[in-house]
């Protein structure tokens, strides 16, 4: 992995002008602090369970999900506070969902590993690795029965890429390709660890995009940390699924900078993850590379990061309060939402 | 009315549910071009296109996950399994999401999803091949559950569970599929969750589904000839459980016999059993009996297959024995 800074590039050669990107940044220091957040709040007991941030991977949900339209969709796993938070979702109501309250995306039943907001195209956060691969084949098929042009995103990450639900769904993704009827892009967030265990240690290829090529389905890697790249790549790739109705695999080299939940105690004892190998990834934090790409373009100074940061510290909080001072879901919530017709589901 | 057997009356409603709403499609092993393991898709793929009418390869992971990914889009996908006891390839798209995806999302996604296939023993296919799933899919919360016994049954069930917009897994019984019955012409729907009284009686009441409905019937003919008079209960749903009619005719009747296909331990007898207690401890004038299956693998042999599971013999024993 290479830790040199980005080409420079002048604002003219940017593959968006230059105020969108400005926005990309916010909300990238956004996602960053609201994970910051989340884990503080984690420790403090008010979110329960499990909770996987997103921290150092930003810039690969970012670039796909900023290259979307409106009626296309997405599905991901269990490490969902960003994706929530760039598809356009209350950053209030996420936080409200991972500390249990009604007022939450899911009204406080699905938690960090089960985000929803469908009328955004967000299909859900999985718990289950691997798991939500078939359900993402599956919707794109849909999206094509009735002739339309969206285009479904999933999201995976490199532990799941050794489950048999991807490689089954990938095999009806390429058969259903070759009819123009699968358009999804799947795209490995690759970010080098399923837990504590290395793709070198968990895939006998670690080239995990060509592992695509067994199902016919075009595939290419790409650097996740710098957002100019991955948009520029998942722009390309999903007009071309869209036009084509065929699917594609991304991988996307990232890094989490953090644990792989907010219990890894041990990624902060550095266990299985060298020193050095962590601070040459932060190196290339992909807030970083953006700030060094707008401030060469002199897009951005000392004084707007400040600002940029203030502004995400305010949103945070605003979402913590929101999040306190919310009631959590009432007792009846408890039966809701098992059944659309509950009818003689609970008379036992 | 017409007359058909149990399997042209899945034939039939899955042609005519398809005919009626576009967003219905059948999707699983050999269903188009072979038309289907047990010929129950046959003529489908020729009527309404491979778009509507998919032929998956044996990948029920991915094909079971694929059809909630459609269910949630708002397509009406009916998964068949070639039978249940390969579903358990993809039982984790079937608990983990199928179920679930409704409650996880605070009510955001559904899944208007059928699954169905034969499902159960006793036609000399062993162990892997012999296994009834009812209780084990009743167990989780989110699913419906339905083993229909006779075709009119089937078809107004079947109908029911693809207009539902809940998961449903339909279990067939393959041991069934050439039987005959009448079918009532024209839309014909059986809501879920209630019971059939399928012989009416006064001295015990016998609880049965799917194929087992059928020995209850007949072991309650060898019965009334010697004046025992059974009440047979269809419940045709086992998830939503009709108990009310179970327990209104255990009422009067004041026994109670359940008949289950396979295994004693931890089955649906044991549940409706003790349903039956919570209802009518007071009205009983024996213990509940339970008829099963033994707690062993289904064996090969026809004639450890015929001590493994139960017929009418055995339910004549256990109407015996809460008549003593």
């Amino acid at each position: 992995m290479s830790t040199v800074s980005p080409p420079q590039r002048r604002a003219e050669e940017f593959i968006l002008p230059v105020d969108e990107l400005v926005e990309l940044y916010r909300k990238m220091v956004l996602a960053r602090r609201f994970e910051e957040q989340t884990e503080r709040s984690f420790r403090r007991g008010k979110i329960g369970g499990y909770l996987h941030e997103y921290t150092g991977q930003e810039a690969v949900a970012l670039g796909f999900l900023r290259a979307l339209r409106d009626g296309d969709i997405f599905f991901t796993a269990y490490r969902d506070h960003a994706h929530a938070l760039f598809c356009g979702s209350d950053p209030r109501r996420i936080m409200a969902e991972l500390y249990g309250k009604v007022t939450g995306l899911c009204k406080g039943k699905g938690g960090s590993m089960h985000l929803f907001d469908v009328e955004r195209g967000f299909y859900g956060g999985y718990g289950i690795v691997g798991n939500h691969i078939p359900l993402a084949v599956g919707a794109a098929y849909s999206l094509r029965y009735h002739e339309g042009d969206s285009v479904c995103l999933c999201f995976l990450g490199d532990g799941a890429m050794n489950s048999g639900a991807l490689h089954e769904a990938a095999n009806l993704a390429g058969l259903w390709g070759h009819q123009g009827l699968c358009p999804v892009v799947f795209i490995i967030e690759n970010n080098q660890y399923g837990l504590a265990t290395s793709v070198e240690r968990a895939s006998a290829v670690t080239n995990l995009a060509s592992r695509f090529d067994a199902y016919d389905i075009p595939n290419e890697r790409c650097d996740g940390q710098d957002l100019l790249v991955v948009y520029d790549v998942a722009r390309r790739v999903i007009e071309e699924v869209r036009r084509t109705g065929r699917p594609y695999c991304v991988e996307a080299l990232t890094y989490r900078f953090v644990g792989h939940g907010a219990a890894d105690l041990r990624a902060r004892e550095q266990t299985y993850r060298h020193p050095e190998e962590v601070e040459r990834w932060r190196q290339r934090d992909p807030i970083l590379l953006l700030e060094q790409h707008l401030r060469t373009a002199e897009a951005l100074d000392d004084d707007q990061v400040e600002q940029i940061q203030a502004w995400a510290d305010q949103i945070v909080e605003d979402a913590v309060q929101f999040a306190e001072e919310s009631p959590p879901p009432p007792p009846e919530e408890l039966y809701a939402d098992v059944y659309a017709d509950p009818t003689g589901m609970f008379d036992a | 009315m017409p007359e058909m057997r149990y399997s042209e009356a899945i034939t039939l409603t899955l042609d005519q549910e398809m005919a009626r709403d576009p967003s219905v499609l059948v999707m699983g092993e050999d269903v188009g071009q072979y038309g289907g393991q047990f010929y129950i898709t046959q003529g489908l793929l020729q009527k309404y296109g491979p778009k509507r009418v998919i032929d998956t390869p044996i990948s029920e992971l991915g094909f079971i996950g694929a059809g909630i990914g459609m269910a949630m889009l708002g397509l009406r996908p009916v998964v068949e399994v070639m039978t249940w006891n390969f579903a358990l390839v993809g039982v984790d798209q079937i608990l983990q999401n199928a179920a679930k995806i409704r409650y996880f999302s605070g009510g955001q996604a559904g899944v208007p999803l059928v699954i169905r296939g034969p499902n159960g023993a006793g036609v000399q296919l062993s162990a892997q091949h012999s296994q009834s799933f009812e209780s084990f899919y009743g167990h989780f919360p989110g699913l419906k559950v339905v083993a229909p016994a006779t075709p009119a049954d089937t078809m107004g069930l079947l109908r029911t569970a693809i207009r539902s917009d809940d998961p449903v897994i339909f279990l067939e019984h393959a041991g069934l599929y050439s039987s005959r019955g009448e079918v009532p012409e024209g839309e014909h729907l059986v809501p879920f969750g209630q019971a059939r009284i399928a012989r009416e009686g006064r001295h015990v009441t016998v609880v049965a589904y799917s194929r087992m409905l059928h020995y209850a019937l007949s072991a309650a003919e060898k019965l009334a000839e010697r004046g025992v008079e059974c009440e047979v209960i269809d419940l045709r749903t086992i998830k939503p459980l009709d108990i009310k009619t179970v327990a209104a005719s255990v009422q009067h009747t004041n026994r109670a016999v359940v008949v289950q296909e396979q295994w004693k331990l931890f089955g649906a007898a044991g549940e409706i059993a003790a349903q039956i207690y919570e209802h009518c401890f007071d009205d009983l004038d024996a213990p509940v009996e339970r008829v099963t299956g033994q707690d062993v693998p289904a064996p090969y042999a026809r004639n450890l297959e015929l001590l493994a599971f139960p017929g009418e013999q055995q339910i004549i024993d256990a109407v015996e024995r809460v008549l003593r």
